[in-house]
């Protein structure tokens, strides 16, 4: 009853054989008929496919349909309320500072006129977001002064009545239905072509599964708090749209949200190429190799005209201020270390903990000279600068030449050897494991990033699902120190298996005929987290060295962490450009 | 999906839920003079362990009765003394004789909440997951979701995690008695029973079904040859296992007097605060409190309570099955909640329980029935803050039992296990042949009146002239309900014919 694989996922048909979008797609809308026949050029396969399987997909969506409402009575609307309910009962756990960050704009926003939204420091907590997601605070102070008018005077920091906790949180909680949205539209993406199978074992569910009760999305939002839900929400449906074929909204989708929150640029080259290459492009020599004369400039036009307009509907009152300058200087403060109070588990982690062994092994051998060594206490304490005492000290630039260099094998993957929707995720997910191994001051939720696109392929292949189980396992545990507080840790700790269990068991059984997913070193690694955490949480407070290395624990954490998802990283990217050339070789 | 880890999953549902909740407020959080339950079970601790044995039930000047004094059996102090000892390692003023009187402090509600989370992991949960394994004749899915059903039952978790009791130790009790005696390992049924009636006097409710379940299998194995055998085995097993827990308590008469005094408070009155029983309800209309004396209203509930369990205790008595058994734990349970002496709100959680063993067999009905049971209590449940937790979890109930039974399309007579009394019935009243319909709007008329209330009782202040208003109207709501719920088990115990059952095998 199992099929092979690439027959069995619309979103995994190699090659160039873009079946599984373009079924996707017609469920939504059919492209007007000149399309079509400009597609037949590009993919003679796929226009074979096309046209056969018009009336054939009407069908299989009636029966997705039908398998996703019917069956045990809407499973996704059951599992969307669930988890809205499990993000209502966790109001009243602990919120980090964030929550004063966003309370802090909300009264900004309320306030005071655009022209010194970017100016206001009376908070150390400025606004540093793109304008979209200022006005978006401002939309929601118009509600907030029916909770509680106080939380929103400027000089009333760190104000937190439960009217305005329970205000707050709510938020979070309704707008992610944005984000319930987008992971709907990419379940659709996945065609249930195994109907009449169990539905536990459908890569729909599980898929919804993993994205509604993503245990990052859960802790950041609803526990630290943060507003990534429906931010995410914004870039999973340009996603979707993009396997729809519409790329236009898609686009769109993706402006709007780098005007939300600009970290989201990590994963622009991505988008750029993609839509460049396979949209603007109509066509391919029959070698797949480009073809300039099917350039559209109709089509650049249309994508160049809507990034300027939501640019222009974002940034404009500010060039007109003359704000711009300021502007970007709140939203790329540089002057922030290189790494985060706690070391994101990226390659600076290992750098710096590899610093930090040369430094302790050259003062007990006497390589190094001690008057010189800076006493600098590492990890913990306030944002601030770690200087290098043994290998070279790191500038911005530095980590922006390493960024770029790289993302620039994926998105070269991208434009050489297009594969359709799939390859457009494949580089995304890359730009943003890339970036946040060599960016600069990243933050550990950033994980998030790579961790929620990833969960779109993993249940496509066996391949991205154990990369997949490695890159959430590893990713989520850095996320821990992120709850440090008592009464959560039971919290931290039951989500995190519930969702771990969950990926696990599901995914195995979803490719039971591959074999076993991970191999007995990686079975090891994750395994050896377990112990980690028991040290960290119980062992190490109650053990002598609290006082003398009160930082070991973080340190332990995000290097092992480290290491994890620098191995994901280098196996994906060499899972992706292996993969191509087999491709081409085929092509030949 | 393999069985085990969608098992864990569900457990794992069941801990997030339940701890999410105790993150909230307590019962008596912050008001003095008398605080609440929290307060009770901390004076406990103190009580048990500063004080010796022979003094725990008694007023001395070191024990004051009158604040919190011990009024459960022994297991329920040697649970606290226990945790006292726990207590005394991590912070000693937690259980200071006389000084920790209404000791609040975060540390504190921390080490509480982790003490009722431990025990209801060590007893209840464990009991619940072996209850669902040995379902017969069910599927991988439908066990796991009975589990799911179970765990996330509101009422339970709300008193426990939030208003705060230790209710899961007594009800895990009683419910690995039920597990043994499917098993057909009634000596330890009866340990386990014997447990529960020791950890908490309430358990008392599910006590007849127990004896009449048993006694019928004596009497079904002849009463002179094996069946006396097992008979006299089964009382030894009990005595001694009373014997052992009130071990301390045996050495004089009057030790075990005053312990009993303790338990069973007739002084107290009819009825406290606003109770969804019988008793409450009439008082409405007629003050009972003021116009029958202490002793006749003694001896009404008491006459009331035994007609209405005697037809299902007779019933499992001459016919003893262990689905009987079930139901009639059902029935009986619910008779002593609405009929007799000094009943809580709290209590009909003791119905919840064997409702919750039944929620595969009948899963419209058993959501219906622990809806209103999470809704009856709801009074308590805002006098401690939890209203954000009581509509999260109920929300959270209803979606489950929705999404795993599809219970809207279990509402025909066979669905409800009223086949063999339709058949009899509907010969003269032909015009509830549309039966499932009438059910389900029933069902939908009783959510809505449910939620409005709830949302009156939550965000409108009752009129100056009736200031009990929303409470008294959410017990009498809830009382009418459970009466209607009476008779509705009533009906499948008695109906519940050998023949239907035998069809339904053949078949």
């Amino acid at each position: 009853m199992r099929s092979d694989t690439s027959e069995r996922f619309s979103l995994a048909g190699g090659g160039y054989v873009m079946c599984p979008a373009i079924q996707a797609s017609a469920c939504v809308r059919r492209p007007p008929p000149f399309e079509r026949s400009r597609r037949a050029h590009r993919f003679p396969s796929a226009h074979a496919q096309w046209r056969l399987s018009g009336p054939v997909r009407a069908g299989g969506r009636d029966m997705a349909v039908a398998a996703a409402g019917g069956g045990s009575g809407g499973w996704f609307p059951a599992l969307a309320f669930g988890v809205s309910l499990l993000k209502c009962l966790l109001i009243p756990t602990y919120h980090s500072t964030d929550f004063e960050v966003h309370r802090n704009w909300l009264a900004i926003t309320h306030n005071l006129p655009v022209s010194q939204w970017y100016y206001e420091a009376t908070s150390e907590w400025t606004l540093d977001y793109p304008p979209f997601f200022a006005w978006f605070e401002c939309a929601l102070s118009h509600v907030a002064k029916y909770f509680d008018p106080e939380m929103l005077v400027i000089q009333n920091l760190y104000y937190a009545s439960y009217a305005t906790v329970l205000f707050q949180r709510l938020s979070v909680i309704l707008t992610d239905t944005l984000f319930i949205y987008a992971v709907r539209e990419c379940c659709r993406c996945v065609n249930g072509k195994r109907i009449g199978k169990d539905l536990l074992e459908k890569p729909m569910f599980v898929l919804a599964v993993l994205l509604l009760w993503n245990f990052g999305l859960l802790i950041v939002d609803h526990i630290h708090f943060q507003y990534n839900g429906f931010l995410f929400g914004l870039m999973l449906l340009s996603v979707a749209r993009l396997f729809q074929e519409r790329h236009l909204e898609g686009a769109a989708l993706f402006a709007v949200l780098l005007h939300f929150k600009h970290i989201y640029i990590y994963v622009a080259p991505a988008y750029g190429v993609y839509l460049l290459r396979s949209y603007c492009f109509t066509g391919n020599k029959a070698d797949g190799s480009l073809k300039w004369s099917s350039f559209s400039f109709l089509r650049i036009t249309l994508l160049g005209l809507i990034v300027c307009l939501v640019s222009a509907l974002s940034l404009g009152p500010f060039i007109v201020l003359g704000q711009l300058p300021q502007l970007i200087s709140r939203l790329f403060p540089f002057k922030r270390g290189l790494c985060h109070a706690y070391w994101a588990p990226n390659f600076w982690a290992l750098y710096n903990a590899v610093d930090k062994a040369l430094a302790v092994i050259g003062l007990k051998y006497k390589f190094l000279d001690p008057e010189k060594m800076q006493k600098a206490a590492m990890t913990g304490g306030l944002v601030q600068e770690f200087q290098h005492t043994v290998l070279p000290s790191v500038t911005p630039f530095a980590t922006l030449i390493c960024t770029v260099v790289s993302i620039l094998p994926s998105v070269f993957c991208l434009w050489f050897k297009p594969q359709g929707p799939r390859g457009f995720l494949q580089c995304l997910i890359l730009c943003a494991l890339s970036s946040f191994m060599f960016g600069w001051h990243v933050h550990e939720k950033a994980i998030l990033l790579a961790i929620l696109p990833l969960s779109l392929l993993s249940v496509q292949r066996a391949k991205y699902a154990s990369l997949y189980l490695i890159l959430t396992t590893t990713g989520h545990f850095s996320l821990f120190p992120l709850l440090f507080t008592a009464p959560e840790l039971p919290i931290k700790i039951l989500l995190m298996l519930l969702f771990t269990v969950y990926s696990f068991s599901s995914l195995r059984t979803l490719f039971r005929k591959n074999g076993p997913l991970l191999n007995w070193l990686e079975i090891l690694y994750l395994t050896a987290l377990v112990p980690l955490e028991i040290f960290c949480e119980i062992v190490f407070p109650l053990s002598p060295w609290k006082l003398k290395l009160p930082f070991i624990p973080l340190l332990l954490s995000s290097v092992y962490c480290a290491l994890g998802i620098t191995y994901a990283w280098l196996k994906l990217y060499v899972s992706v450009l292996t993969e191509s050339a087999t491709v081409r070789q085929k092509a030949e | 999906m393999d069985k085990w880890s969608l098992m864990t999953i569900a457990v794992l549902l069941g801990l997030t839920v339940r701890w999410t909740i105790s993150l909230g407020s307590y019962s008596g959080a912050g008001k003095p003079p008398m605080y609440g339950d929290y307060e009770a079970q901390r004076h406990w601790q103190e009580v048990t362990y500063n004080i010796p044995i022979k003094q725990w039930y008694f007023n001395t000047s070191d024990n004051n009765l009158q604040y919190w004094g011990l009024d459960y059996p022994p297991l329920t102090a040697y649970h606290s003394l226990l945790c006292a000892y726990v207590a005394n390692l991590i912070n000693p003023d937690w259980i200071a004789l006389h000084t920790s009187r209404g000791y609040e402090s975060q540390p504190h509600k921390l080490f509480m909440r982790a003490t009722v989370f431990i025990a209801d992991l060590l007893v209840y949960i464990p009991a619940v997951i072996m209850y669902c394994c040995y379902l017969k004749e069910t599927s991988t899915k439908k066990k796991v979701s009975t589990a799911l059903c179970v765990l996330l039952y509101p009422g339970l978790i709300l008193i426990d995690h939030g208003h705060f009791q230790y209710n899961s130790v007594s009800l895990g009790f009683a419910l690995w008695g039920v597990l043994f005696l499917s098993n057909n390992w009634d000596l330890l049924g009866s340990v386990a029973f014997c447990l529960a009636i020791n950890y908490k006097q309430m358990e008392l409710y599910h006590s007849l079904p127990f004896f009449c379940y048993l006694l019928g299998k004596c009497f079904k194995r002849g009463l002179t040859g094996k069946g006396l055998v097992l008979l006299i085995k089964i009382a030894v097993t009990v005595v001694a296992a009373f014997a052992m827990c009130w071990l301390p308590f045996c050495t004089e008469a009057e030790q075990i007097l005053q312990v009993l005094r303790r338990l069973f408070p007739i002084d107290r009155g009819l009825f406290e605060d606003k109770v969804a029983n019988v008793w409450c309800s009439l008082s409405v209309l007629i003050k009972i409190k003021n116009i029958l004396s202490p002793q006749t209203q003694l001896k009404l509930s008491f006459a009331f309570t035994f007609l209405s369990l005697l037809p299902a205790c007779i019933k499992l008595t001459l016919q003893p099955s262990l689905r009987g058994f079930k139901f009639a734990l059902v029935s009986c349970a619910l008779s002593f909640f609405l009929f007799s002496f000094q009943v809580h709100e709290k209590s009909v959680l003791l119905v919840s329980l064997p409702v919750c063993l039944i929620i595969n067999e009948i899963p419209f009905m058993a959501t219906w029935f622990l809806l209103v049971s999470t809704f009856s209590m709801l009074p308590l449940l805002l006098k401690d803050g939890l209203l954000l937790a009581y509509t999260g979890t109920t929300l959270a109930f209803l979606t489950v039992c929705t999404a795993s039974f599809s219970i809207f399309e279990k509402t025909s007579a066979e669905d409800l296990q009223l086949k063999s009394f339709s058949l009899s019935i509907w010969g003269y009243i032909p015009w509830l042949k549309p039966f499932p319909k009438f059910v389900k709007n029933l069902f939908l008329i009783s959510i809505t009146l449910m939620g409005v209330l709830s949302l009156m009782s939550a965000m409108l202040n009752p009129p100056q002239r009736l200031p009990d208003l929303f409470p008294i109207s959410v017990s009498v709501v809830s009382c009418l309900h459970f009466l209607f719920f009476l008779m509705y088990f009533n009906i499948v115990v008695l109906w519940d014919s050998r023949n239907s059952r035998n069809q339904k095998k053949t078949n």
